[in-house]
């Protein structure tokens, strides 16, 4: 019985069992505290639906052997380009609004994820590394391209001879809140009861049951198979460096329509160096939910992204009221998220080189 | 008048959990003398030169039983250090050089020369200053002592590969007290010229008065250089002899010889094999698979025929099959029932019917941590659309059709498992192998090659495999390829057996030949005849 | 001819990374029409307060570590230090040196911490010391967040958040730490060599003479009068004068530098040649050097060369830490310790196989590196004198790193040499890209990101060259096989 016990302890992880105590604890805490606990759920339902699909754009990645993608900050900006470019456009009707800017997105996140594909299969081994500086590059380059674009619409750039694209731009007049809308309702009392978000949860639920369909497509399969034994993918016949390219286009591509999807629930998008640590909170998020840097299922993704945003949620109100100054909620996010991830990298790397 | 051995292994045996890989071995090596360690693969000859050097997975195993006695008095060597003190060296097969590093540098790596400095004295040793000039003599002095002429400044990347493995030797006799070297197949990797360089440069350290244990399976090396030899078998001791007292073919004999069992009833066989109907014919084949070249390979295998392919490790029996399948780099011409392969295309043999088992189950012939019925259907799903069933464009799998196929094939090949959902990785190396076996079987092959088919598989699973093998070749008239480095297996029921040594064919042979033949076969030779007698 | 050709484009080749970055820097110095004198000050300063920071990596690389990205640990022991040495008003050198003892333990700590957890993730220390970076600045902001002035109460208006939880954002280090450093004057530094010198050289022919080692003590008693000859002159009033200051003008640390570089050419010629004899000696190479001093000399006279000469002047304690720095780099590598380094870096099998203990001298090298950097860091704050409390250290890995790779070197292989030249190219573009930005884009917040730009851009190049696998396939049919040299 022990030893049951003892391998389902070695197999969760003891970070992991520390982050669902915390979770608990301030759960607890918060009615004592004299906090709103449904108003408190309904945000972590919120923010769980909404950073989802970036969270699930790791599932492709990880499955088809890359590795945990630092680098999804490629289709993040391929799906802020898809944004502006609707608002850009003046797109009045909200549901066209959002669905061009994923259509665009969706395109250039995809050609993107192609040549990032390619540059990963060129250096196997050192995936992680380079995907977070590339990451990271690409989001300094990004921000001298939004003070240059030749956007005109007054949404977009700054007014009175300002230069360049603001730094937050407002969604209210093109897609903002258009899923989150959507069919809502309110358990309970209209203001502060537990308001549930329906079409944002329909979207991020179809949107992982399409991709768990992929995977267990006969395509699906063989880049799974790829990420996990190479050499058993190509005495099968089947191309193991074209199934890397696969994951990581998909993987892009998710992540375009997941920046879309949290931009409209926020109701603004964020340009410049917001994104920048995105692709770790992903990360940090698909790790708590049980994956590691070699498997990664749609579970992980819906779990992980609920204990991460639910702590967030649950965690700076209560600790506004324990202690009134300073941003707790930033410091323990950055803890957390990276404290996970270097457990996951010290669990696997072994030896290597 | 007794003769003072220096090195005196006695009696020595070893067990792997249960598994007994050496039984009472002796090794006798005199001074100065060159001493050749022969056998098979499996034979025993790295758990041997293991024990010898203290290596930690023999202590951290049980330990051995025996003695080990240096100059007349015991030596207990329990680590590789000790084995250093002793003057015992070992020239490996992959050598442990730093391209980057001088020649000079590599020789006294670890054991560089320096002088002490005031913070040194407080500090600790590892502050003092190294001292390059000592060092460059000694290096200079080693080189010319192997009669090896090249500057020790220069950087070893840039070196052939024959003159790094004499750096090699080079940094073993640099070591103070060193008695004997052990060389573990060093003319594998080089020319015929740099192997004839090696072997004088042996002769010369012999000379000195240091003596050489060479393991080597090349018997043209061994009678030109050794002064005695050893030769075991399936960790047994089978002899010791001076060259002068034997000859090639003696030799050849002692390391192969054993009791065949035959497998299969000839009174049974109904089959017709012709050589005009030739299921796959083989030319001038080369691959390049690390470890196992191929260099040059022609073959006709009849259909319906049971086709063996021997040989020792390394040799390039293993490279033909993942030659052929396209997962090393390869050229020259396969033909399968005629049509002519394309080697370029991944995947093209699959597409011919040519299913393979491969000798790595672990590595390559499963996906460890999915079901066995994931993996059973695998290839076919990808290969042949087979378990797929279409809902509008997609294809997806059809989990209920491969999961009844595998069912079946537990009961057909006796996987022994709680059910198909198990993950492979956790079944035993038999039934891991079965499931290769149920993988390659699902396509529905015309051809079916299969590497090492019985390795780490116990004996009574052993049989059912070549059995059911057997089975499927009269049934179904499949053609089977059988590559092994087990003679016996091969022997046991294959209709042809083609010897591959040196990455080129060296002679096909039939079950019942003698083992001279296989044993010289097996052997290679760079020259052409080896001392007939 | 076409043989000497080749080996020039080889030199290009070899060097691209160096030469693109020059011409960019020229470029940007054009473009931005900046005067050079300003551009040369700025530099000058940005050398003496990054420099030290710079070379600290040098050693993890040589250990196969690759790139330190975990120096921002060595920084935030250095920071700890530095809130407590303002608190309890240490100012000026003293300060500066109690900050150095304080930090020193804790660095050395954190080095030892930060090595084991790299030695159990051999092959992935990069991207370890990436996630490592931000996880401890995370608990640094909760350390100086919530547990300073929270836990452990200090009361100070001028350094806490008003409510009595947690540091200021900015703290500003004019009258205690700024400048300490920079400050100290050559007399002082002189005197200090003086006595450390004559310390070292009596205990060295005590323990010579005592324990009987028959080491030749004339050496010692001749460097003991050289020392002294040199202390004397000193008192000479001109001297004097000239040596008070704590400021060098450039001119005149160029004039040094090269009538002492020239000097110990001289002195390598004669002690090789004529002393020592020993035949292999190139000679070519120390006058080579002595024609170079002479060249550099005569640039001096050069008008623009001589203006910036006469406007731009250094800190010269913070130099000669630099110099210190890159002599002790050397010195290393003289060393048992560092050619054990090197080995551990070329291949870990080997080395194992060698008998060294792999994990113990990784571990050394990590200690050293963390040490150095929280030494550079102290440098930093100090010159740059405002200690921004949540944002100093954030940076640290990415600009240092980034000015290294620029400068030529990779993650397999870093220099002295690589080092400086990545300072000085990194930093001239940090000074003029703003401008060069207004001026070309109209836009000087352009300029800023390009900066920015440039510094990830170089890791991620540099990264992803490090990994490139350029499979060379050998033709199939007369392939040799290559015997696999443990690249392990």
């Amino acid at each position: 019985m022990s030893e049951r016990l003892k391998s389902i302890y070695d197999n969760i992880g003891l970070p992991r069992l520390i982050i669902v105590g915390f979770f608990l604890t301030i759960l607890a805490a918060a009615a004592p505290l004299g906090l709103n606990v449904s108003s408190l759920m309904g945000d972590a339902i919120r923010r769980w639906a909404m950073y989802g699909i970036l969270v699930l754009a790791m599932v492709p990645a990880v499955q088809s052997g890359i590795g945990l993608n630092f680098g999804i900050s490629l289709g993040i900006v391929a799906g802020l380009l898809g944004a502006t470019l609707a608002i850009e456009l003046g797109i009045a009707n909200p549901w066209l609004s959002i669905l061009f800017a994923m259509l665009v997105g969706l395109f250039i996140g995809s050609v993107f994820g192609i040549g990032y594909g390619m540059l990963l299969n060129k250096v196997k081994g050192s995936e992680m590394t380079v995907s977070t500086y590339v990451g990271f590059s690409v989001i300094a380059f990004m921000n001298m391209i939004w003070l240059s674009l030749p956007y005109k619409s007054g949404e977009l750039i700054w007014p009175l001879g300002g230069q360049g694209m603001r730094t937050t731009i407002s969604l209210e007049s093109s897609f903002g809140g258009v899923f989150n809308n959507f069919m809502a309702f309110t358990i309970g009392d209209p203001v502060t009861g537990l308001s549930i978000p329906t079409g944002l949860i329909l979207f991020f639920l179809l949107t992982c049951f399409l991709v768990g369909v992929f995977m267990k497509s006969k395509l699906g399969m063989a880049m799974s198979a790829a990420g996990s034994n190479p050499a058993f993918t190509k005495s099968s016949g089947i191309n193991v460096d074209k199934m890397r390219i696969l994951g990581t286009a998909v993987s892009t591509a998710l992540a375009s329509i997941g920046i879309i999807t949290y931009a409209q629930s926020y109701g603004f998008l964020q340009l410049y160096n917001a994104p920048l640590m995105m692709g770790f909170h992903s990360v940090a998020a698909v790790l708590i939910g049980g994956a590691s840097i070699n498997k990664a299922k749609i579970s992980h993704v819906i779990i992980g992204a609920f204990l991460f945003q639910g702590i967030l949620a649950v965690a700076l109100p209560v600790a506004n009221k324990v202690l009134p100054e300073g941003n707790l909620s930033d410091v323990i996010r950055i803890i957390i998220s990276n404290g996970i991830i270097l457990y996951a990298l010290s669990k696997t790397k072994g030896g290597s080189k | 008048m007794e003769t003072r051995y220096l090195l005196n292994m006695e009696n020595i045996s070893k067990e792997y959990f249960g598994n007994r890989v050496l039984k009472g071995v002796n090794l006798q090596v005199k001074p100065g003398e060159i001493h050749a360690l022969m056998g098979e693969n499996g034979a025993g000859k790295s758990t041997l030169m293991n024990i010898l050097f203290g290596m930690p997975v023999i202590h951290s195993t049980g330990g051995f039983e025996g003695t080990v006695e240096i100059d007349g008095k015991p030596a207990v060597i329990d680590a590789p250090h000790k084995a250093m003190d002793f003057g015992i060296g070992m020239v490996h097969q992959e050598f442990m050089l730093i391209p980057g590093f001088t020649v000079t540098e590599n020789i006294k790596v670890g054991r560089e020369i320096s002088k002490p400095t005031l913070l040194s004295r407080f500090l600790g040793r590892n502050l003092e200053t190294l001292d390059m000039d000592s060092m460059r003599r000694d290096a200079k002095k080693a080189l010319s002592d192997i009669g090896l002429s090249i500057e020790e400044y220069v950087k070893v990347a840039g070196l052939p590969i024959g003159y790094m493995q004499f750096v090699e030797i080079a940094r073993e006799i640099d070591k103070t007290g060193i008695k004997l070297l052990v060389f573990d197949e060093p003319t594998a990797v080089l020319t015929e010229s740099e192997a004839e360089r090696l072997l004088e440069i042996m002769k010369t350290i012999a000379s000195k008065g240091i003596a050489i244990i060479f393991i080597t399976h090349r018997l043209d090396e061994v009678m030109t250089v050794a002064d005695s030899l050893t030769v075991l078998r399936d960790g047994e001791f089978v002899a010791r002899k001076d060259i002068k007292d034997t000859s090639v073919v003696e030799i050849a004999e002692l390391m192969i010889g054993r009791k065949v069992e035959k497998l299969v009833d000839d009174q049974e066989d109904t089959r017709i094999l012709s050589d005009d109907d030739i299921a796959m014919s083989i030319e001038d084949f080369h691959v390049q698979m690390p470890g196992e070249m191929v260099k040059g390979i022609d073959l006709d295998i009849r259909r319906g025929e049971i086709f063996g392919i021997g040989g020792l490790a390394g040799q390039g029996k293993v490279g033909i099959p993942n030659g052929i399948m396209g997962l090393y780099e390869s050229e020259g011409t396969v033909r399968v029932f005629g049509e002519e392969l394309d080697l370029k295309k991944l995947g093209n043999a699959l597409e011919h019917g040519i299913a393979n088992v491969s000798e790595d189950r672990r590595g390559v012939g499963l996906l460890l941590d999915e079901s066995i019925e994931n993996n059973i259907v695998f290839t076919a799903m990808q290969i042949k659309e087979d378990f797929i069933k279409k809902v509008g464009p997609m294809k997806l799998f059809d989990s209920k059709k491969a999961k009844d196929h595998a069912l079946d094939m537990i009961k057909l090949l006796d996987i022994r498992c709680t059910g198909p959902k198990q993950t492979a990785g956790s079944l035993s190396g038999g039934n891991q192998q079965k499931v290769c076996l149920a993988r390659a079987l699902t396509i529905d092959p015309e051809i079916l090659i299969v590497s090492e088919p019985t390795r780490g598989i116990d004996i009574g699973a052993k049989k059912l495999v070549l059995e059911y093998l057997v089975k499927l070749n009269r049934e179904k008239g499949l053609t089977i390829i059988m590559v092994s480095s087990e003679l016996v297996e091969l022997r046991s029921l294959c209709d042809r057996i083609a010897i591959v040594s040196d990455g080129k064919l060296a002679k096909i042979l039939k079950p019942n030949d003698s083992d001279a033949e296989f044993g010289l076969a097996m052997a290679g030779s760079r020259k052409e005849s080896v001392g007939n007698e | 001819m076409s043989e000497s050709r080749h080996k020039f484009m080889n030199k290009i080749l070899d060097n691209k990374v160096v030469l693109l970055f020059v011409i960019l820097c020229i470029g940007a110095i054009y473009a931005s029409g900046n005067p050079l004198t300003f551009v040369s000050a700025e530099l000058f300063t940005r050398i003496g307060r990054n420099g030290f920071m710079v070379l600290a990596l040098l050693i993890p690389v040589l250990a196969g570590m690759g790139l330190n990205f975990g120096i921002t640990i060595g920084a935030i022991a250095a920071q700890i230090a530095v809130f407590w040495v303002v608190y309890w008003g240490f100012k000026g050198i003293e300060g500066f040196l109690l900050g150095v003892l304080m930090a020193t333990p804790i660095a050395i700590l954190f080095g030892w911490m930060v090595g084991r957890l790299f030695n159990k993730m051999k092959g992935a220390e990069m991207i370890a010391g990436m996630v490592l970076g931000y996880f401890a600045d995370g608990l640094y902001q909760l350390f100086f967040l919530y547990v300073i002035g929270g836990i452990i109460p200090v009361d100070s208006p001028r350094l806490i958040i008003p409510g009595g939880i947690g540091v200021k954002n900015t703290i500003d280090l004019t009258g205690n730490l700024k400048y300490s450093l920079d400050t100290v004057s050559m007399l002082t530094i002189i005197e200090i060599l003086f006595f450390i010198t004559i310390t070292v050289l009596v205990i060295r022919m005590g323990y010579n003479l005592i324990k009987k080692t028959g080491a030749s003590i004339v050496k010692d008693i001749i460097l003991i009068a050289l020392a002294g000859a040199v202390y004397a002159a000193t008192f000479v009033p001109q001297m004097e004068a000239f040596l008070a200051t704590d400021r060098l003008l450039l001119l005149h640390a160029v004039l040094i530098g090269i009538a002492s570089w020239t000097l110990i050419q001289i002195w390598r010629i004669v002690n090789n040649k004529l002393i020592l004899k020993k035949e292999d000696f190139n000679i070519k190479q120390p006058i080579a050097a002595i024609i170079a001093m002479a060249i550099a000399f005569g640039l001096t006279y050069v008008k623009p060369v001589e203006e910036i000469l006469m406007y731009v002047y250094i800190p010269v304690t913070t130099y000669l830490c630099i110099v210190a720095l890159c002599v002790f780099n050397n010195m290393l590598l003289k060393t048992r310790l560092g050619q054990n380094m090197r080995t551990v870096g070329q291949s870990r099998v080997v080395a194992n196989a060698a008998g060294i203990n792999v994990d113990r001298t990784r571990i050394i090298a990590m200690i050293l590196s963390t040490v150095l950097a929280c030494w550079g860091q102290l440098i930093y704050l100090q010159n740059i004198g405002t200690f921004s409390t949540y944002g100093a250290h954030t940076q640290v890995a990415q600009f240092t790193i980034a000015a290294l790779l620029v400068g030529g070197a990779s993650v397999q292989k870093a220099t002295n040499k690589q080092a400086i030249i990545g300072v000085i190219l990194f930093h001239t573009l940090f000074i003029v890209a703003p401008q060069a930005g207004k001026q070309l884009f109209n836009n000087a917040q352009l300029g800023e990101y390009f900066r920015v730009f440039v510094a990830y851009g170089v890791i991620a190049v540099s990264l992803a060259m490090h990994a490139w696998k350029t499979t060379i396939k050998p033709a199939v049919k007369d392939g040799k096989p290559k015997a696999t040299t443990s690249k392990a």
